[in-house]
């Protein structure tokens, strides 16, 4: 080939080679940028553990504690609010909870805890993060006659049964989260961690 | 006297033009940039937006001045300016409020493009790019919203970042990453404070200088929907067109003008615009551990918010209010129409756009209120007249009983 031929299949091959080699190198310092959005380290500390005394609480009452900077709910729950919550089950949308990712193993069950009596749950409703209301009483004028008491979200009516287990035909699409927690003493409990890895 | 200074001016002018282009870019852009004589009052609406976005700029960077962007100083930094700071009450309010007028003012501005077909080829990039521009604006000022830091400023971030969360498989993670902690927390505010005043005004401004480069290039769409560049006089000037300046400079004067009187009577006046800019709830500071009773976000949001809420599952509401917008980018090629304006077309467009401009307003008022049953079927019912606009324009556009395209441009 005489040298003021050109050679394009060559000059293609340099191009697409230079092209990729930048792109790559794009790639790499585009990293470090991307990353530093994620939660900082400072962030993740704050997902410390909370220690909650809760042998002040009665029946029937809620108590809101902050855990990574969202509201937690332990709520004291007497009989009759379980009771009524076995009644909801046929309208609810997962009362077996078989959506795993929505509590840990442990509290996968009727009542979503691991003693019947304390419900934790991560007061943050799973259809866009508003904070629903705690509506405890029975057939509210509101919220009708069929209403058990439970959580109401206002921000798009979405609702729950005092195991924060979503309705059917509602907004949010799943139940509300179970954080990971254990018991300490019978009225002292730790929220964020695991009874194992307690 | 006179007349040596004005020379002097000249041989500066000269001396500047040996090194960069000054008149060329004069004339190309404004004396020798011709626009149709007939352009009328909706005409307004492009030169205002660029006005808007001059006083956001500039209140912005005065506001920067006194403003502290972190969760503990942030509420009370801009009560700090609406009471303390010299005249910090006018800067604010203009910039609360020229927010809304930006919307206002491109809502038009787009109503101008559907009415006259301005969105037909030639001009299908320009409005892509008019298009990125008001998707660029959306995220500007619901990132402006936030840095408040009251009620209503938290609440909306919490469920707008959320919907990201509605995304199959990455979702959680792409929210958490957005929000950079676990729930709207400091270093949300902190960052939504670098793209506000930074990065996303950036990509505006550039986005803007686009859209005009388009423009200048294919030129002005009229009422009549005529191409005036097909009928050029033997100068090579197209016989319908008129210099821009002096002509339309002269024009959107007084558009500035009337602007300007409602612009300042509402500063003044009604700069909460009854709760509708300025939210009440935004008046007490932002508590991650309780939502106010009824949350809405800002008004120029409602019309996709009540999209959004009439689609009874997560995902595909998220998905239904993103297609809401996203429609709108394929609207040049949704129109099948044998003629571009509005004056040309028949009773079906003029009742689509009708059902439309109904529809749009209707779902603006329902996004604003609770959602009750009464409401949800409402929104629905103008959900789906606002998509079906869109979906079946390819089929009623060609429908139409169309009259034909004048020769020249009219006066009317």
């Amino acid at each position: 080939m005489s040298s003021d031929e050109i050679d394009y299949g060559r000059r293609r091959m340099l191009i697409a080679a230079t092209t990729a080699m930048g792109g790559v190198g794009a790639a790499y310092v585009a990293t470090p940028f991307i990353l530093s959005m994620h939660p900082s380290a400072r962030a993740q500390a704050a997902g410390a553990p909370v220690e909650v005394d809760i042998s002040k609480l009665e029946p029937g009452q809620l108590l809101t504690v902050e855990w990574r900077g969202k509201p937690v709910w332990i709520l004291r729950r007497d009989e009759e609010m379980l009771e009524n919550s076995r009644s909801l089950e046929p309208l609810l949308r997962d009362p077996n909870s078989d959506e795993l990712t929505q509590q840990p193993a442990y509290a996968k069950n009727e009542h979503r805890s691991i003693n019947p009596e304390y419900m934790v749950m991560i007061g943050i409703c799973t259809h866009l993060g508003c904070a629903p209301t705690f509506r405890p009483e029975v057939a509210p004028e509101d919220l009708g006659p069929e209403w058990k008491g439970g959580f109401f979200c206002p921000c798009h009516g979405s609702s729950y049964d005092l195991a924060g287990r979503v309705y059917a035909g509602v907004p949010a699409p799943t139940n509300l989260v179970v954080p990971p927690y254990h018991f300490t003493l019978s009225t002292r409990l730790v929220i964020g961690i695991d009874p194992e890895a307690a | 006297m006179s007349n040596r200074l004005s020379d002097r001016m000249l041989s500066l002018r000269d001396w500047v033009d040996a090194r960069f282009p000054l008149m060329h870019l004069w004339e190309d852009h404004l004396t020798k940039y011709y626009a149709p004589k007939n352009l009328n009052f909706w005409y307004y609406f492009g030169s205002l937006a660029m006005l808007v976005l001059v006083i956001q700029v500039v209140t912005g960077i005065f506001l920067t001045m006194n403003y502290k962007p972190t969760a503990e100083t942030a509420f009370a930094s801009v009560e700090y300016i609406m009471r303390d700071v010299n005249w910090g009450w006018l800067i604010r309010y203009l910039h609360s409020t020229g927010a809304s007028f930006f919307f206002i003012v491109v809502y038009l501005h787009m109503f101008r493009a559907l009415l006259y077909g301005s969105y037909r080829g030639p001009r299908e990039l320009l409005w892509v790019i008019g298009m990125g521009l008001f998707v660029v604006l959306m995220a500007e000022a619901f990132m402006g919203y936030l840095l408040p830091w009251g009620q209503m400023s938290f609440w909306g971030a919490q469920v707008i970042i959320s919907l990201f969360g509605a995304i199959p498989y990455i979702g959680e993670d792409l929210a958490l990453w957005i929000r950079g902690d676990y729930v709207v927390a400091d270093a949300t505010l902190n960052r939504f404070f670098a793209f506000h005043v930074i990065a996303a005004p950036l990509v505006l401004i550039g986005l803007v200088v686009l859209h005009i480069v388009a423009l200048h290039s294919v030129g002005s769409n009229n009422p009549d929907g005529i191409e005036i560049k097909k009928n050029k006089g033997p100068n090579g000037v197209p016989v319908d067109g008129i210099p821009f300046h002096p002509y339309y400079t002269v024009k959107d004067m007084v558009g500035v003008a009337g602007f300007l009187f409602v612009f300042a009577a509402v500063v003044f006046y009604a700069p909460e615009m009854g709760g509708y800019a300025l939210e009440k709830d935004n008046f007490t500071p932002a508590d991650p551990l309780k939502t106010p009773e009824h949350i809405a976000p800002v008004w120029y949001f409602t019309p996709f918010y009540a999209i959004l809420r009439a689609v009874p599952d997560k995902f595909i509401g998220v998905l239904a209010m993103g297609a809401a917008i996203a429609v709108l980018f394929l609207l040049p090629w949704l129109d099948r129409s044998p003629v571009k304006s509005i004056r040309q077309r028949g009773m079906v467009f003029k009742t689509a756009l009708t059902i439309f401009v109904v529809s749009f307003i209707s779902l603006a008022y329902l996004g604003t209120v609770a959602a009750t049953p009464i409401a949800t079927l409402f929104s629905r019912i103008f959900s789906a007249l606002y998509f079906a606009f869109f979906l079946l324009m390819p089929i009623y556009s060609r429908w139409d009983k169309t009259k034909p395209v004048p020769e020249r441009v009219t006066s009317k």
